[in-house]
């Protein structure tokens, strides 16, 4: 045993080592990521990256059916695309312990949306726990491991941004061997689920629920703590560290089991306390539940989205306010944007030239949405660029401007392909841009399909992408190296004139993976016209002087690309020396 | 108000600046120390050059691993303008140390925006103290580390020994670049006590 300085994620995927797992699988998503990467590192375990996270839990399903234990990580919203095996995962149940780490994302740093999984597991009707740090998230994963395999069922266990992103002290311990399963034969009643036998694991589920219900009430995983019997307050995750912080003297019960909830210990916490608050983020799952047992809710004023804090719940309980500095509202905003040297940023440039409405899709590439790219029109989930493009060319168009889809290489493997098949199928027309940077990037640089690279040493294969587009059907598909700005701009020019149905794949390495990097590139200052042409790239390397409007490159962050040299028409941008000896552009 | 046992240390500054590795080594000495300790950062789509903060809180037990305006005791400003943009997080009486860069965010550059000006006179009127963290860094033999330079400033007003920090530090960065480090972290002690920003 020994103490270490853990991520809920990697307690996650430890706690999975722990409890004996064999096999993990999931697809890549902030804040899951790490868990998986981890779990990949560890002694003994296979791991993959699935290409989503309905084929990450189709593959945990076999692995369980085959009788070993499997963990499955994804975020929030991957749970969407896997909530198709989920719901009647909960029919046939498990052989090998079968966990999902879904992690969810309070405050949206890095998602669409900010759905609540705790729905998911009353929805589909699977038990879910809810660590509250990193000790908890190992306990509970080994815990969760147990509680599959007991009462059949997978098992959700949810974490936060705040759980999966915070480090604590955890106390890890040995590996245990899982237990070993039974010889396999075949169970058609169990894991065939046509109406028939459908019907009777429906009603073998309510037992094993029932079942779960009882086992809430009498499990540590909810803890009630009784101080002063003023103030009552239920929460789970991360929300109850808050809580502790925030109200230490108040009596608090814990819920670690998010569903089934424990309704007798909730109604007893109701009863010895003067007034019962709940505190918690993104939806009000347990507030409705509470008032589904009959327990009064105290209201609080609480914002009903975003992430909480402890300071926001002393608020709302009116104790008292720090002492503040007065806030700087008038700073200019800091968005993400994209890496000096990053091969999506030409093809934004062409499309914001072509005037196209641009379809979107989840990932670096998104930020083409923002100033001073500007040339993306929608963003909404894994695979919706294609499908939406389509459905604006059905409607007749957007007026005379081009409708193209633009998606990445790991978005187009997880979600793109159907999209794709769709549009062929039904004479659509238009045109996709794949932008295979070779990396899943936004997530930290992960393997995919099309890329072939493999989470563990092993042999892997590369998806042809070119011959897949082709053998889809699609009649016009190319390859175009996107640094070259004259081709870039040719090939979007001619395909999206053209009237049958087309896909440019973009194809170079993300910035991040380019290792040896040429010198950097400065302004020759009296050169520069001030014309502002390469500012409007949005190269973070590139800034206007403040007093003259004449360009300026910080070499420190020059990668040496030369997409700004080919939109310079005066020559101006040339090499230069190495970073250290570069004393700053002065703005002031 | 309560969690006086408990330090809160704020760094920000921008995506890819390597706040969270400085994080890291500060949370790693702590629990070093024998304190309970909880680190909470951001990852994803901040990271792309954004706006980012982590935060480390240690004491004898940690509750939140997040915080709030008001309760921040130590402010570690990697960038000028985002410890600027947090200066309501700091303690009346606490403490912040800022590295003199500034990296204008792309409405800036672009000419949308106008540059911040003033922001010295504004973060030294708050009592900060400026180290020249990047400069320090590359005197030190690697212009990377200046993550630590601000470790090695932080640490002057921080209860740790300089060998738990030497240890952490030694075993979390690369190994050949071990003794630049260290050596970052020697000089943004002495820069800290040269500006006087012991307490």
């Amino acid at each position: 045993m020994s103490r270490m300085l853990l991520s809920g994620n990697e307690a996650v995927a430890q706690g999975a080592w722990e409890a004996g797992v064999t096999v993990g699988v999931g697809y890549p998503g902030t804040p899951s990521t790490e868990t998986l990467e981890r779990f990949s590192k560890l002694e003994g375990v296979y791991a993959e990256w699935a290409s989503n996270e309905k084929v990450a839990l189709e593959v945990a399903a076999g692995v369980s059916l085959a009788g070993s234990r499997v963990l499955v990580t994804m975020k929030h919203v991957g749970l969407n695309v896997a909530a198709d095996p989920l719901f009647t995962l909960a029919y046939t149940g498990v052989r090998g312990g079968l966990v999902i780490l879904v992690a969810d994302d309070p405050g949206m740093h890095s998602s669409q949306n900010e759905q609540d999984s705790r729905n998911y597991a009353a929805f589909a009707r699977v038990p879910m726990l809810e660590p509250s740090d990193s000790a908890e998230a190992l306990a509970f994963t080994r815990e969760a491991y147990e509680l599959s395999e007991r009462f059949d069922i997978p098992v959700l266990v949810r974490s936060t941004v705040r759980i999966s992103h915070a480090k604590s002290l955890v106390d890890t311990a040995a590996r245990v061997a899982a237990p070993t399963p039974e010889p396999y034969v075949t169970d058609a009643a169990k894991w065939v689920m046509m109406p028939a036998m459908a019907k009777r694991r429906r009603i073998d589920l309510d037992r094993r629920l029932s079942d779960l219900e009882q086992f809430a009430d009498e499990t540590q995983l909810n803890r009630a703590e009784y101080r002063d019997a003023a103030i009552g307050i239920v929460s789970s995750g991360v929300c109850y560290q808050h809580v502790r912080e925030a109200v230490p003297e108040a009596s608090t019960l814990k819920i670690g089991m998010g569903f089934p909830l424990p309704s007798r210990m909730l109604r007893e916490f109701a009863s010895r306390v003067d007034a019962l608050y709940v505190v918690e983020e993104a939806d009000d799952y347990l507030a409705r539940s509470l008032r589904s047992f009959g327990i009064a809710v105290t209201p609080l004023s609480l914002a009903t989205s975003g992430e909480l804090t402890p300071g926001a719940i002393r608020s709302a309980f009116q104790l008292p306010e720090p002492e503040l500095r007065e806030a700087d509202d008038s700073l200019p905003p800091r968005p993400p944007l994209m890496c000096p040297g990053c091969p999506h940023r030409p093809v934004f440039d062409a499309l914001r030239k072509t005037h196209a409405v641009v379809t979107g899709d989840i990932g670096c590439y998104t930020l083409g949405a923002l100033q001073p790219l500007a040339a993306m029109d929608t963003c909404v989930d894994m695979g919706a660029s294609i499908g939406m493009a389509h459905g604006a060319e059905l409607a007749g168009g957007l007026g005379r401007r081009p409708v193209v889809a633009v998606i990445g290489d790991s978005t187009f493997a997880h979600s793109g392909i159907t999209g794709l098949m769709n549009t062929v199928y039904n004479g659509g027309a238009g045109t996709v841009l794949i932008l295979d940077n070779r990396i899943t990037a936004m997530t930290g640089h992960q393997g995919n399909p099309i890329n072939g690279i493999p989470l563990q040493k092993r042999d892997a294969h590369e998806v042809d992408l070119y011959a897949l587009v082709r053998a889809i059907g699609v009649p016009r598909v190319r390859i175009v190296n996107p640094h070259d700005l004259a081709a870039v701009r040719s090939a979007l020019d001619e395909e999206t004139a053209a009237p049958e149905f087309s896909v440019i794949i973009y194809k170079a390495p993300c910035a991040l993976l380019v290792k040896e990097t040429p010198d950097p590139f400065a302004v020759v200052e009296e050169a520069c016209t001030a014309c502002g042409v390469c500012v409007k790239l949005g190269c973070p390397a590139i800034g206007k002087a403040e007093m003259t409007g004449k360009a300026y490159i910080d070499v420190s962050l020059c990668v040496g690309c030369k997409q700004c040299v080919q939109v310079c028409r005066y020559n101006a941008i040339q090499h230069t020396g190495p970073a250290c000896d570069f004393k700053g552009a002065e703005l002031s | 108000m309560s969690g006086t046992s408990v330090t809160t240390v704020m760094l920000c500054g921008v995506g890819g600046q390597g706040t969270i590795l400085a994080a890291d080594l500060l949370a790693k000495v702590a629990a070093a120390s024998g304190l309970d300790v909880k680190l909470s950062e951001v990852h994803g789509m901040a990271q792309r050059g954004g706006s980012v903060d982590t935060i480390v809180r240690f004491g004898d037990h940690v509750y939140s691993p997040v915080t709030d305006p008001g309760m921040v005791d130590h402010l570690v400003g990697f960038e000028i303008i985002e410890a600027a943009r947090r200066i309501h997080y700091v303690r009346p009486d606490g403490r912040i140390l800022v590295s003199a860069t500034a990296i204008q965010p792309l409405p800036v550059l672009t000419g949308d925006l106008p540059a911040p000006h003033g922001l010295e006179l504004i973060l030294a009127d708050e009592g900060a103290i400026f180290i020249d963290a990047e400069e320090i860094a590359c005197e030190a033999g690697s212009p990377k580390s200046a993550n630590v330079v601000l470790m090695g400033a932080l640490s002057t007003g921080l209860p740790f020994a300089i060998e738990v920090w030497r240890d952490v530090i030694s075993n979390r960065v690369p190994s050949h670049t071990i003794e630049s480090n260290l050596r970052a972290f020697e000089l943004g002690r002495e820069a800290c006590q040269r500006g006087e920003c012991e307490q």
